[in-house]
């Protein structure tokens, strides 16, 4: 029997185009599995930024994924507000997967962000907290820029939201 | 006025002032002062305008043309986006000055939001909420730092102050609507914004050493909500939807 959870492991595989160490269901995206008569299956994504351009692909890549699994019937893909996406979604694999990127994962609980908070981020490469902020804005949405300077290293964050 | 049709001048105003500031705010990419000023305001951009989309499709949901008919095929006497937004970018004293006039309104617009009886508008207002955080900071930052810099940061930034001011309380013109949406706490209405947004605006301008203009001189310019626009609108619609109109037709 084909089940939500079975349909969730599956959508590991499905990779953030901007980030492809992480999986959309460690980022905390996937905010609805149904499976439905004759296994037709409907997920619902939720948009982490909304101005992210990946948001459509990501809706593709969950169609054509799940669409190449034999047993499951007709695969539908929604996006909805219901859920809220934060960075607070993102599992502690998610956090790894970041960092092992090359970017410093967001850290939680970060509701009422400011610039101290931001300040604060660790360097995904050495660890060190003596790091400055650049700029809250970086090359996608969902990225900061900072400066380590124990490893005198540029690098960026995945802003906290 | 029924409450859908209330619902629907909120919703035009709101995505219009998005779409057009996310326009003017593009218009930095390339110009920035520096690296991080160009990404910044390309950044702001993006998500302004990624949140007119999203405000567009629920207008869509409520029977209005889908969001690039409408963002891409209307003349300026259609838009609803105050005159505020429409303004030429300047020089960055002026864009700092109006992002950080502009996004106080919105930080406060959609912190309101999140509670509305309007179901599909709180759920994308609790979202945007997140992103404008980002806006303000970046605002507030900038205004602290050039009302501090020197005389002429001061200067220049006091004369923004000064151009933007009564555009700025312009983007509160009261609307027909209203009432509605207040009896059906969809939305709090625009002079319990304007209240809430002085006392945030007020404090970040006098700590940055500016002046807010005296009230004797306050003189709102409504207008925008009404079709009523600039002559900086139409071209700005022209430039905007060049691509578009090449071929409307086009898959992206």
């Amino acid at each position: 029997m084909i089940t939500a959870e079975y349909i969730r492991e599956e959508l590991k595989a499905v990779k953030d185009p901007e980030i492809p160490t992480i999986s959309i269901v460690d980022l905390g995206i996937v905010t609805g599995i149904d499976v439905l008569e004759g296994n037709d299956i409907h997920v619902t994504l939720t948009p982490t930024f909304a101005g992210c351009p990946a948001l459509r692909m990501m809706e593709d890549m969950v169609k054509e994924h799940l669409g190449s699994y034999p047993a499951l019937g007709v695969i539908t893909v929604a996006t909805s507000f219901e859920t809220t996406w934060t960075t607070d979604l993102i599992s502690e694999e998610g956090h790894a997967a970041i960092k092992k990127h090359g970017l410093a994962p967001p850290m939680r609980n970060c509701a009422n962000i400011t610039m101290e908070i931001l300040e604060a981020t660790k360097c995904p490469y050495c660890d060190s907290e003596d790091t400055k902020m650049k700029s809250p804005f970086g090359p996608t949405l969902c990225r900061s820029l900072h400066y380590c300077n124990n490893c005198k290293q540029a690098f960026e964050g995945f802003k906290p939201v | 006025m029924d409450s859908i049709s209330a619902l629907k001048e909120l919703l035009y105003k709101i995505a219009d002032d998005q779409l057009i500031i996310g326009h003017r705010n593009s218009e930095w990419n390339g110009l920035g002062p520096m690296l991080e000023e160009d990404i910044a305001f390309s950044s702001m951009a993006q998500d302004k305008m990624g949140q007119s989309e999203h405000i567009y499709n629920l207008l869509h949901q409520l029977g209005e043309a889908d969001a690039d008919t409408v963002a891409f095929t209307r003349n300026a006497p259609q838009f609803h986006c105050s005159q505020l937004v429409e303004l030429p970018i300047g020089g960055y004293d002026f864009s700092i000055m109006r992002h950080f006039l502009f996004d106080s309104a919105e930080y406060i617009r959609f912190e309101g939001l999140k509670t509305s009886a309007y179901q599909p508008l709180a759920q994308v207002a609790k979202k945007f909420f997140g992103e404008i955080k980002y806006h303000t900071m970046h605002a507030n930052t900038w205004l602290h730092q050039l009302g501090h810099g020197n005389e002429e940061s001061n200067g220049k930034m006091q004369e923004s102050l000064n151009y933007a001011w009564n555009y700025a309380l312009g983007m509160f013109e009261p609307g027909p609507a209203e009432e509605v949406l207040i009896k059906e706490n969809i939305f709090i209405g625009e002079a319990a914004l304007r209240e809430k947004w002085m006392a945030m605006v007020t404090p970040l301008l006098e700590k940055s050493n500016l002046v807010v203009p005296s009230p004797a001189s306050w003189a709102p310019v409504y207008g925008g909500r009404i079709g009523e626009h600039t002559e900086y609108l139409q071209p700005l619609l022209k430039e905007m939807t060049e691509v578009y109109t090449i071929d409307p037709s086009a898959d992206w």
